[in-house]
């Protein structure tokens, strides 16, 4: 089980003077399972990338492969794609729009033509998963707090039981706890449910803490394809095209270069505070 | 003579109220709860709070988009809560939004930072002097004949301070300016708001849920269920890390991880805020 891109490319507007190469020969294999991040300015080509996952694109030419199926053969059924590779796109709570919280999470489940009592009980499963209190249910969705919309909106996406959940930048706008209880929600249930994750995102941090595979996006091309503390090694280059490595990545390069002897490679607050520690032969606790 | 607050909020309260198909009170939900705030000309002020805390209720009281439902506000001098105020408040005080795409409106840059001067009358001249001082102001001069369309996020956002500079504001309110953006855009707009504030002595209200952003600011507020609960220099707020956590805030990397080192035993100052100052602290732990 995997999703594969084959040379990938993407032209917007092609044969037009606005023509714009979005995707530059992509070649990519996302494994059963994994937490995936990309990162890239605005325009590099990331919303671009996941919208050709479920298909919602069509990329002018490669291939892509669901689980070992062309997803582009005459045959192959993309509503079953878009149903197993759920995408919950940038500020999702503007598309809430049924009258109650249950019917609009029932609303994807109802599509994918389960019965009434079926869609219910997936909307229940998924209301709960994401921690929404059970007397918000037969609410309206407009009456929620920014977090709680965005939480609705995730469980609409859930709701389907998708195999892969690609998230677009979805904590814009939150406020940190907000921020940290969506991403955690998230974590959870790749720990839980063993589900892909894709998480686009501007927050090097957040990358940094939750992710084992960073993928970084520069005009329609993909430059790096690592591990974290491997792609943050490079933050010289990705300043170059407007991105940064997290704050303590480069405390931990000025104290090295400070001469205190500790590994520049540590990204994220609780391996700073490790190494700080093991530097100045202090126990770690 | 003690100098004129260009903000003075006393006991400031908005209340929303929802009513039902008969126009009876269904709901009355307490954005502002008795807000005192006074803010001195050519601050930085910086607004923390989480979603539905009431930041954004305020500003748009400070641009007189919403009314008090009790108390005063005074903007420049005027009560904002006045009809024959109005204009001059906004005048006095340009609002800039979280997103740029709904706040240009024109297909040329310099178009659209003309517009707000053309609209109150401006003579042609002084709009295009305008125009050239606040896109300088910036950074944005060089784009001023190009389309907005094709601006970088950042970039936009540039424009649209730019668009509430031509009006020649005392003040500036911010509401979440980069929350869009991404890291390249988040530091060309924050540096064009500081050079504004430095520069120009424009008073900067700025609210955002980036803590990292409010490192240099002079002042803040914090604000939780309509009021405000915390006040202070970034270093005195960002010292009490267990407290803005429970405002579901937090406080930046480098702020946290010092804390993180300091409740392992290191011998380190509260409230620590940049780079530069955890590495002095934590060299010289190591020399001793």
């Amino acid at each position: 089980m995997s999703i594969i891109l084959d040379k990938v490319n993407y032209t917007y507007s092609a044969g037009t003077a606005y023509e714009i190469q979005a995707l530059k020969n992509i070649n990519l294999k996302m494994e059963d399972g994994q937490f995936i991040g990309i990162i890239g300015h605005t325009g590099s080509g990331k919303s671009t990338l996941i919208q050709h996952l479920n298909g919602l694109m069509k990329a002018t030419s490669g291939t892509i492969y669901y689980n070992g199926e062309d997803i582009y053969a005459e045959d192959y059924d993309l509503r079953q794609l878009r149903s197993k590779v759920g995408l919950v796109f940038q500020y999702p709570e503007h598309q809430l729009f049924e009258t109650t919280i249950f019917d609009d999470v029932c609303y994807g489940p109802k599509n994918q033509g389960l019965t009434k009592e079926e869609a219910g009980l997936r909307a229940f499963e998924a209301l709960k998963s994401v921690g929404l209190k059970e007397e918000l249910y037969y609410q309206s969705p407009f009456d929620l707090s920014g977090g709680q919309k965005r939480r609705v909106a995730i469980a609409g996406v859930l709701a389907m039981r998708p195999e892969v959940l690609i998230l677009d930048e979805p904590t814009a706008g939150l406020d940190p706890k907000g921020r940290d209880e969506i991403l955690n929600l998230v974590s959870a249930m790749h720990k839980e449910r063993k589900i892909t994750i894709v998480l686009v995102s501007h927050s090097m941090e957040d990358v940094a803490q939750y992710v084992e595979r960073i993928i970084v996006m520069n005009h329609g091309e993909m430059i790096f394809d690592d591990a974290p503390h491997e792609v943050f090694k490079h933050y010289k280059e990705l300043e170059k095209i407007g991105l940064a490595a997290p704050q303590v990545t480069y405390l931990m390069h000025e104290l090295s270069e400070n001469g205190l002897p500790v590994d520049v490679n540590a990204t994220t607050v609780s391996e700073a505070k490790d190494e700080i520690l093991k530097a100045l032969g202090r126990k770690v606790c | 003579m003690k100098e004129q607050n260009i903000i003075e909020a006393k006991g400031l309260v908005h209340e929303y109220i929802r009513r039902d198909e008969e126009g009876n009170v269904e709901a009355i939900q307490t954005a502002l709860d008795h807000v005192n705030l006074d803010v001195r000309p050519g601050q930085f002020i910086a607004i923390l709070g989480h979603n539905g805390s009431g930041k954004s209720t305020l500003a748009k009281h400070i641009n007189a988009l919403l009314a008090p439902t009790e108390g005063t506000l005074y903007v420049d001098g005027k009560d904002a809560s006045k009809e024959e105020n109005v204009w001059d408040v906004r005048q006095s005080a340009g609002m800039v939004f979280q997103n740029p795409d709904n706040q240009i409106i024109a297909s040329v840059v310099e178009e659209d930072v003309g517009f707000g001067p053309e609209n109150i009358g401006v003579p042609t001249e002084e709009i295009w002097q305008r125009v050239e001082e606040s896109l300088k102001s910036v950074g944005m001069l060089e784009y001023r004949t190009h389309s907005p369309n094709k601006l970088s996020g950042g970039q936009k956002q540039r424009v649209a301070i730019a668009g509430v500079m031509a009006m020649k504001p005392k003040c500036i309110v911010l509401d979440e300016p980069t929350a869009m953006l991404d890291p390249l855009g988040r530091k060309e707009v924050l540096k064009a708001v500081r050079a504004l504030n430095k520069q120009a002595g424009v008073t900067i209200i700025l609210i955002t849920h980036y803590m990292e952003e409010v490192v240099n600011a002079d002042y803040v507020f914090v604000m939780d269920e309509g009021k405000v609960v915390m006040k202070g220099t970034p270093r005195s707020i960002f010292s009490q890390v267990e407290e803005l956590q429970e405002y579901r805030l937090s406080v930046p990397q480098i702020t946290l991880l010092a804390h993180e080192l300091k409740k392992s035993g290191l011998p380190i100052p509260d409230g620590i805020l940049t780079r530069d100052e955890l590495v002095e602290a934590l060299l010289s732990v190591g020399q001793q």
